[in-house]
């Protein structure tokens, strides 16, 4: 059963006019605090208002993170919109409903199970009222707390969810228009800023004469403490100005970043803050079943990533009257509302946050140091808009960025060869340092001001909220004693933070490939062993079902070099399901070339856009574990353009098949990020098996494949 | 700064600008046809692809100087009198999108394909599309709109 709870979006937004209102004749208006990034959610919610309200698709219409108007619902992130958000606005969406048939059945004396809607219009026995949500919109005062209460609709007379609605912002985006990078306003003063090469850096020299040279055009430069900003009204003339700018700054002091950092002996050799979880379930652990004492252990670990996004951050600021409007694609409207007032010295009530749609956010992106940068020099031009735009060398060089882990994991072993106890040791900074964590408004822009505020304490997602180096450390199989070591860094000199899935995808990955390798310890097909750990049915007919799809079991002989591996997890633990198979070639270099996915995600609400998802999540996974990794030298980030930070390309992306297990009467599960860690597991799996050696440190590159074969 | 004249999306323009600006801040800033995407800058991500006389060609940065008397098309010159093309078509019925942001410059690519091979083969549309980045990961779902859009189905 879907339950009706109360969503935290409705918690903290509990008056149902802040979230619907019924506006001209035959529309309804939905506000929300989730934006589009990429992932159709405001296709999805207009969906489940739709279906809730019985109105046409078309008769509504989002508002997605406009401070002034949408509810307060944090970031956009988690794969928690429509689990969450959607929630709040299925519950909403019923909950007016009621009330406006109850009111009708009271007028015409007759039961409500007598009345029912379409497109909006009321009916009653079938049969037009002639009365509809706008003609008695005056007769509902909409300004009451949500009781959570009202029924809600049952998957079975579902006719809009989980249909696949086609994405509403598609038809304008392939006619080229609708991002924030085009929203031109007259007389708009261009942007750019220099960035510092690492954090905390002071700038020790700066040839303005040379800068304003190379910008060919007038250009005027604002700075204050660190922070520097090129300003004009020609966009080729600022740009010009930072490029040379970057390359002329000389600086000094802060906290250079070592060559390597990252690595798994560096992680280990930092101070740390250090806890111990433990959570296996004892009573599985029959004392008389006699262990092998053989104990396991192996080393896995992930580099630096940039969520290298292919539009570069943007933002537009006004400040008037005292009063400041930005215009941002971040993911969460009202903490950069609070965090810019904060930064600025302003009350909150004077500040606006618009969201514009930018490219795809996987995480924790420039987008809010952008909107800070416009922000902060809007205020030191009164009156003008002010437009700034990252160039793409700043995106890759000073943007936040995904920390490296080291996972280690030991076992010791039953008789069975399963595992009798079992250990994962993580070493990683945290995984989340967005605007307001910790208490810190983690604008970089707002750092190199003069007499910035000290930076508060930092510390990781807790485990509750599922967690940032330790999400997904938590196995999901069946085992008697579970131990999670977790080494919290926070001295790192990097500002790392979220990247799609946090630390859940590498831990998958260690997970994975380590019960792999128990697996052939114990002779047994590593489907079926971890057939053999998982108790729980809905579990393990997610597994079943992509050995199904995929033929696993019938064992097909492969071409020379070919070699298939799985992967599974339940992201977070508590979110979808998903269990991917790969089939990789491996020459000189790997490439995969098929991949098939089978995923629970409860009540679907469009099963294309499930799929789109997922597909972008096995993509983007692939490309994690096999190309990806930030360099460093000289202090800095070493990768400035893509041909250092390749990213998988078109010539080398696998065909897909997906299957959805049907489970429409089971909440809805977030599955944005559930794929990518099963797909780098079963690549990596993959390629332990075509190898006949397992590449424990990623990415899965040529030269690793080379290190890893020499080392024996 | 010197005047510069050549065809957009069939209509002839004139620019007065100077001749080393980048294309693509010609159509964007002077010419208003923001479908055109910035990227990299640097030739390595296919936002900004146009087409230069039929050909695929970056535009983040070529001179403007260069396309005197060439013509160009951009994304909003591959609709007709407001009719989809029919790759536009085809990725709306293939839902080939998740943020959007790299389309404009792969459906130029595609237009250039399809005119060169209109029967291409999975293999020939990834290499046609090779030098465009997708972050989303909606590739799949593009290579079918293509084949689509050839009339070959998925």
């Amino acid at each position: 059963m879907i339950s009706n709870t109360l969503p935290l979006s409705l918690i903290d937004n509990p008056i149902l006019s802040q979230w619907i209102a019924f506006e001209e004749q035959g529309r309804v208006r939905i506000a929300t605090g989730k934006v589009e990034i990429g992932q159709g959610i405001l296709t999805a919610f207009t969906q489940i208002a739709a279906e809730e309200l019985d109105v046409a698709p078309e008769q509504v219409r989002i508002v997605s993170g406009e401070t002034n108007v949408s509810p307060s619902e944090y970031f956009t992130s988690g794969s928690y919109s429509v689990s969450v958000g959607g929630a709040s606005i299925r519950l909403v969406c019923a909950e007016v409903r009621s009330l406006f048939l109850d009111r009708l059945a009271e007028a015409l004396k007759c039961p409500v199970g007598e009345l029912s809607i379409e497109n909006g219009q009321f009916l009653r026995a079938g049969k037009p009222l002639n009365k509809d949500y706008w003609s008695m919109k005056g007769e509902i005062a909409l300004e009451r707390r949500a009781s959570g209460t009202a029924p809600t609709k049952s998957p079975s007379k579902y006719r809009i969810v989980g249909k696949s609605l086609p994405r509403l912002d598609l038809p304008a985006k392939v006619k080229g228009s609708a991002f924030i990078q085009d929203i031109a306003p007259e007389n708009v003063v261009h942007a750019r800023v220099l960035r510092r090469p690492w954090r905390h850096a002071r700038l020790a020299a700066l040839d303005e004469t040379a800068v304003r040279k190379a910008a060919k055009g007038p250009i005027e430069l604002l700075r204050e403490g660190d922070f520097v900003a090129f300003t004009g009204a020609s966009e080729i003339a600022v740009s010009r100005a930072a490029e040379v700018a970057r390359a002329l700054a000389r600086w000094e002091g802060g906290t250079p970043a070592p060559d390597d950092i990252g690595e798994p002996a560096w992680l280990k050799a930092q101070a740390s803050r250090d806890r111990t979880v433990e959570n296996g379930q004892p009573g599985r652990a029959q004392e008389d079943r006699t262990k092998s004492g053989r104990t396991v252990q192996a080393l896995y670990s992930r580099p630096f990533l940039t969520y290298a996004s292919i539009g570069t951050a943007c933002a537009l600021a006004e400040f008037k009257d005292g009063a400041l409007s930005v215009w941002s694609h971040t993911q969460g409207p009202s903490i950069l509302r609070d965090w810019l007032a904060r930064a600025l010295g302003m009350e909150t009530a004077k500040v606006t946050v618009f969201h514009r749609q930018g490219a795809g956010a996987y995480g924790h992106n420039t987008a809010d140091d952008a909107a800070f940068d416009a922000a902060f020099i809007a205020t030191r031009m009164s009156g003008r808009t002010v437009r700034v735009l990252w160039p793409r060398e700043d995106e890759f060089l000073a943007a936040p960025i995904s920390t490296a882990m080291a996972i280690e994991l030991r076992a010791t072993l039953d008789a069975d060869n399963k595992p009798a106890d079992w250990t994962i040791e993580i070493w990683s900074p945290p995984h989340a340092q967005r605007p307001g964590m910790n208490g810190n408004a983690n604008f970089t822009g707002a750092e190199a001001l003069p007499n910035p505020p000290p930076q508060k304490e930092l510390s990781d997602i807790p485990d509750e909220r599922g967690g940032g180096a330790t999400r997904n450390a938590f196995a999901i199989y069946d085992l008697p004693r579970h131990r999670v070591i977790h080494h919290m860094i926070p001295g790192a000199p990097l500002r790392t933070s979220s990247l799609r899935g946090l630390g859940a995808w590498a831990n998958v990955y260690a997970i994975e490939g380590f019960i792999d390798e128990l697996a052939e310890i114990a002779g047994e097909d590593p489907v079926t062993y971890r057939l053999s750990l998982l108790s729980d049915p809905r579990t393990r007919k997610v597994v079943e079902t992509a050995a199904q799809i995929s033929g696993w079991f019938e064992r097909r002989p492969l071409p020379e070099g070919c070699a298939r591996g799985f992967g599974f997890a339940r992201y977070k633990n508590i979110a979808s399901f998903a269990a991917v198979v790969a089939e990789v070639e491996v020459n000189e270099d790997v490439r995969v070339k098929r991949v098939w996915c089978a995923a629970d995600a409860g009540l679907v609400i469009s099963p294309d856009g499930a799929k789109n998802q997922l597909e972008g999540g096995i993509i983007m996974g692939a490309s994690f574990v096999m190309k990806e990794r930030v360099n460093f030298a000289g202090g800095r980030v070493a990768n400035a353009t893509w041909a250092d930070y390749p990213i998988l390309r078109f010539s080398e992306v696998p065909e897909i098949e997906i299957a959805l297990i049907d489970n429409p009467n089971e909440p809805t599960l977030g599955l944005g990020e559930a794929s990518v860690g099963p797909t780098g597991a079963a690549i990596g799996n993959a390629v332990a098996r075509a190898l006949g050696k397992r590449i424990r440190n990623l990415p899965l590159t040529r030269e690793r494949i080379a290190a890893t074969l020499l080392a024996d | 700064m010197s005047e510069h004249r050549f065809t957009v999306n069939g209509r002839e323009v004139r620019v007065e600008t100077d001749g080393s600006n980048p294309l693509l801040s010609v159509l964007r800033d002077e010419l208003a046809l923001r479908g055109t995407r910035f990227g990299c800058g640097t030739e390595q991500c296919g936002s900004c692809m146009v087409l230069i006389d039929g050909e695929p060609a970056y535009s983040c940065s070529r001179e403007v100087a260069t396309v005197a008397g060439k013509s160009v098309t951009t994304v909003e010159g591959l609709s007709n009198n407001g009719a989809l093309h029919p790759l536009q078509q085809a990725f709306l019925d293939e839902q080939a999108g998740q943020c959007g942001y790299c389309l404009s410059g792969i459906l130029i690519s595609a237009a250039a394909l399809l005119k060169r091979n209109p029967k291409p083969s999975r293999d020939e549309i990834m290499q046609a599309l090779d030098p465009h980045l997708c972050r989303c990961g909606m590739h799949n779902r593009v290579i079918r709109a293509v084949q689509r859009a050839a009339g070959a189905g998925p």
